[in-house]
């Protein structure tokens, strides 16, 4: 069952992509993707001057027949990677992609030595150790409490 | 963990520059002509005095100083100065057609993704930054400039005061 489910989720990460890049390029698409550079913002929330001329330069690229990704290309190559809310997946922009991963790698690394030392230190008396029992007079008592209760 | 504060200060240095001021060395990055294939830089015009005005055609203040630059270039310039346009975070097409309609003759470069501007460190356009025969910036002028700035500002600053 699992295993189907896997399956499943597997197909879907590799269609639903080449499905979208089959749609027609829309604006409102593309304005969730880029950025008004002026602005700092996504082109989506941007109202300024150049964000008006970008939204005119994306009409016309898909009024050409231009889909999602040829417009992003045309973006970048008037306005540099900037443009791309999401930056590509090369060169030191890959930087943005690989961080988090290698950050979440060595989280769990030192989680993992951690429990492991934490562990064997539990076992093998480097921790917290078993309380010792007790001696003297202290053992002589609790013999003859323990003989009193001795059913 | 010291690998994303490197990144955050890497992050804010790059992006922190403060407008250049009176003396500071002009960058010379090449930047890639708005008309042609060819490329120019400020190195191109050592040498010369240059006004650096940055500029797009979706700027309305950068309309509106456009006349009265060109008319300083086809009175100043020559060849101990000029007027060097950059077109900042434009369209390539609408600013082709800004050049046009103003009819600029000043030689015209692209700035697409803004690191240049950044590098003088303009907070906007129009901005115009005069650079000495040694690359150095003499005058720094935020905002669009007039017939009466360039006349009053500049041109005195020029050899034989300009004319």
């Amino acid at each position: 069952m699992i295993r189907l489910l896997a399956l499943i989720a597997t197909a879907l990460l590799v269609l639903a992509p080449a499905a979208a890049a089959e749609q027609p390029a829309s604006l409102t698409e593309i304005e969730k993707q880029v950025m008004c550079p002026v602005c700092g913002t996504l082109l989506q929330l941007a109202e300024s001057p150049q964000a008006q001329r970008e939204r005119v330069f994306i009409n016309r690229l898909i009024a050409e027949g231009k889909d999602e990704e040829q417009v992003k290309d045309a973006l970048v190559a008037e306005y540099g990677d900037e443009v791309l809310a999401l930056p590509p997946g090369s060169g030191f922009s890959l930087s943005a992609y690989v961080v988090p991963i290698v950050a979440f790698l060595i989280a769990v690394a030192a989680l993992t030595v951690g429990v492991l030392r934490w562990r064997r230190g539990g076992s093998g008396g480097a921790g917290p150790r078993a309380a010792a029992g007790p001696s003297g007079e202290d053992a002589d008592r609790l013999d003859a409490d323990l003989a009193r209760y001795d059913l | 963990m010291l690998a994303v504060v490197g990144l955050l200060v890497f992050g804010l240095a790059s992006k922190g520059s403060s407008r250049l001021q009176s003396g500071d060395t002009a960058p010379t990055a090449s930047l890639p002509a708005l008309e042609g294939d060819s490329r120019g830089s400020l190195v191109d015009y050592k040498g010369r005095w240059v006004l650096v005005n940055f500029w797009a055609s979706w700027c309305l203040p950068c309309r509106a100083e456009a006349p009265a630059l060109e008319e300083f270039q086809r009175r100043h310039g020559k060849s101990s100065f000029t007027v060097v346009g950059i077109d900042t975070q434009d369209l390539t097409d609408d600013a082709q057609a800004f050049v046009e309609r103003y009819g600029l003759s000043y030689p015209q470069l692209r700035d697409g993704n803004g690191d240049t501007a950044d590098e003088y460190g303009t907070t906007g356009v129009p901005e115009n930054f005069l650079v000495d025969p040694a690359g150095k910036v003499r005058l720094v002028a935020p905002g669009p400039v007039d017939e009466e700035y360039l006349q009053k500002e500049v041109a005195p600053l020029l050899p034989g005061g300009g004319t």
